[in-house]
């Protein structure tokens, strides 16, 4: 039983090898819809699972308060001291970090040199949360937030890029649009994760920060807060939203103006957000799948035609028409098949340029289950699209067949 | 009818006819013949006789529309597509006048494809197509394609396909039709040295010299075998 399986292929390659071009052709649609899923689906994992090990970063026992948003994406809830104070309150919440991002300035300046650094707004607890520790100087204390100094603790990338040494950091005064800030530490190197420089951060006072920011309307305000035991996080999360409630004087109706996540929910709405982009690709794959099995149909329906009088050869020395069949499905899946290894190749390069070519963007990554779905999708096409040529095929006559010109 | 336990191939009243623009066209009408084995049988006719359609028969390429084949003692009327396949795989060696044989495979795998259909395995599929292509004088061009062979190795390539299945008839139609008069008298000394070794040969022809050589000559008219004469 293994020869005539063996012998269907030995015959299909021949066939292959016999109209190279012909059959790389036929096989382009596979190759281009193989190839754009698995450039999609690499590009998309590598995104989440670069996102992904961000948030890991932070821990499973963290939450996440925010500002509510309207459907514009305007911010519509506030988030206040006094709602910082009540919530360090709570019993089960370790540290609560407020954190604000500043948008004034363009950058911090050294001398002439200028850095384009993200400038955040955090509380001394933020260190420990976000594992920023420094490597020279120390990290925001609470003397500097009740006393708003304006002092700023960067990260290494900030200190290379404005020239600084590691020796000669500490001390410094940087230029933040008209403010003066000191530099109190450098933080130790934590290198590239959300494809994101992690290093390009420099870190004020929040206090500082929101004096710094008196004139916007409604800052953005993050509250990063750690559970002390990650088994009550839902108690906690609770809890965290019936004061914030209360102290919002929110009815019982009135929706909430302010949103709670813990990294948990954080990862599962990107990991919702990843799969329906890959569902989506993967649909118009799908039609360009199909696209390229209808060639391939076409082509093995002509490959039939020509070979008439070999198929009633075959026929006169005995073969069945389980026989026939066989040799053209063969011949049909190994040629959707070979479009779908050249498509795998193909996109996986297409996705490692890609992400190489777009800066800041994660390295691609192409998972075990994406290069299953496309050599088994593209087998599936062959199988699919070559069973009529091939039933064609078997059901020619073979006296017909023999007097075929 | 006799039951000769010789007898090979048995056609009782076998008739065959074809429908074509509302007229009933008759290919074979009512024909009975006993082919015993190893005669060696020339059928011959005008085209148009019927002769073809008698080869397909007896070669289970085509089944009749009326009557009863006997191959090998074995009624095969009735049976299906895939039965009469593994008829043909297992009893029938065909040689066509045009050669029929798979362009893009060589002389041995030509040799060697009808065993696939057999699950025969490679090794065995090998040995056996080299022995017969030596027998046919052609060893020393096996892994030649069909188009870098001339017209008599063709058919000795074709002859040696036929013969690789010990098959229990050879049935050659206008096997030398293609051929010069010189390759001709090879092929037709190949038939006859077959023929010696005991193999059950008929084959169709309109040539009259070809059928001499042949031990009995069946001649078909208008569907009929109109006469049955045995040289020697």
């Amino acid at each position: 039983m293994l020869s005539i399986w063996a012998e269907g292929l030995r015959s299909a390659l021949q066939a292959i090898a016999t109209n190279k071009l012909r059959s790389f052709l036929t096989s382009l649609g596979i190759i281009i819809g193989v190839a754009s899923i698995i450039a999609v689906v690499s590009l998309v994992q590598g995104l989440e699972k670069s996102i992904t090990s961000q948030f890991e970063g932070y821990g499973s026992n963290t939450l996440f308060i925010q500002q509510q948003r309207d459907k514009f994406g305007q911010l519509t809830g506030e988030l206040s001291n006094h709602d910082l104070e009540t919530l360090k309150n709570i019993e089960g919440i370790a540290a609560i970090s407020p954190q604000t991002f500043l948008f004034e300035y363009s950058g911090l300046i050294y001398g002439s040199t200028e850095y384009s650094a993200d400038v955040i707004g955090v509380m001394p607890e933020f260190a420990e949360m976000d594992n920023s520790y420094p490597e020279v100087g120390r990290f925001i204390t609470n003397a500097d937030a009740n006393n708003r100094k304006k002092v700023v603790v960067i990260g290494d990338k900030v200190r290379e890029e404005l020239g600084l040494t590691r020796e000669n950091a500490i001390g410094a005064f940087l230029r933040y649009g008209p403010h003066w800030l000191k530099v109190i530490g450098v933080l130790e190197p934590k290198g590239k994760l959300l494809g994101q420089d992690l290093d390009s951060y420099a870190y004020i006072p929040y206090t500082t920060a929101v004096s710094l920011m008196g004139y916007q309307r409604k800052p953005m305000v993050v509250f990063v807060g750690r559970v002390a035991n990650v088994d009550h996080i839902d108690a906690v999360r609770d809890q965290v939203i019936s004061t914030l409630r209360r102290e919002h004087g929110l009815s019982g109706d009135d929706e909430n103006d302010f949103s709670i996540q813990s990294s948990d929910q954080v990862l599962d709405t990107i990991g919702q957000v990843t799969s329906v982009i890959t569902l989506v690709f993967g649909g118009i794959v799908g039609i360009s799948l199909l696209v390229g099995g209808i060639g391939i149909m076409n082509i093995m329906l002509v490959s039939v035609t020509e070979r008439t009088r070999e198929i009633g050869i075959c026929k006169a020395l005995g073969a069945t028409r389980a026989d026939i069949l066989l040799q053209f499905l063969i011949e049909a899946v190994v040629i959707s098949m070979i479009g779908g290894l050249i498509g795998l190749a193909l996109g996986y390069g297409l996705g490692i340029g890609i992400a190489a070519m777009i800066p800041n963007f994660p390295p691609s990554e192409v998972p075990l289950w994406a290069i299953a779905l496309a050599i088994g999708f593209s087998t599936g096409t062959g199988v699919v699209f070559g069973i009529l040529p091939a039933a064609k095929a078997s059901r020619l006559d073979p006296i017909d067949a023999l007097r075929y010109e | 009818m006799s039951s000769d336990p010789h007898v090979l191939i048995r056609l009782v009243d076998v008739s065959k006819h074809y429908v074509m623009g509302g007229e009933t066209l008759h290919a074979l009408d009512q024909v009975s013949l006993d082919i015993r084995q190893n005669e060696y049988a020339a059928i011959i006719g005008a085209s148009g006789s019927g002769k073809s359609t008698m080869m397909n028969i007896i070669g289970c390429l085509d089944t009749a529309s009326n009557g009863v084949y006997e191959l090998d003692k074995k009624n095969v009327s009735g049976l299906t597509p895939n039965e009469l396949a593994g008829i043909r795989n297992k009893k029938i060696g065909f040689i066509f006048q045009t050669f029929n044989l798979l362009p893009r495979l060589t002389a041995l795998q030509n040799v060697m494809q009808p065993l696939i259909y057999q699950r025969v395995s490679l090794s065995e599929r090998r040995e056996r197509a080299t022995q017969v292509l030596d027998k046919v004088g052609l060893s020393s061009r096996m892994g030649h394609l069909p188009s870098e062979l001339s017209g008599g190795q063709r058919q000795r390539v074709a002859i040696a396909r036929a013969l690789v299945t010990n098959p229990s008839i050879l049935l050659a139609d206008e096997p030398t039709g293609n051929l010069d008069s010189s390759t001709t008298a090879d092929i037709l000394d190949l038939f006859d040295a077959l023929h010696h070794e005991g193999q059950t040969i008929v084959m169709v022809t309109h040539e009259p010299d070809i059928a001499d050589r042949c031990h009995r000559q069946i001649r078909l008219f208008d569907g009929k075998i109109i006469s049955d004469e045995r040289n020697r």
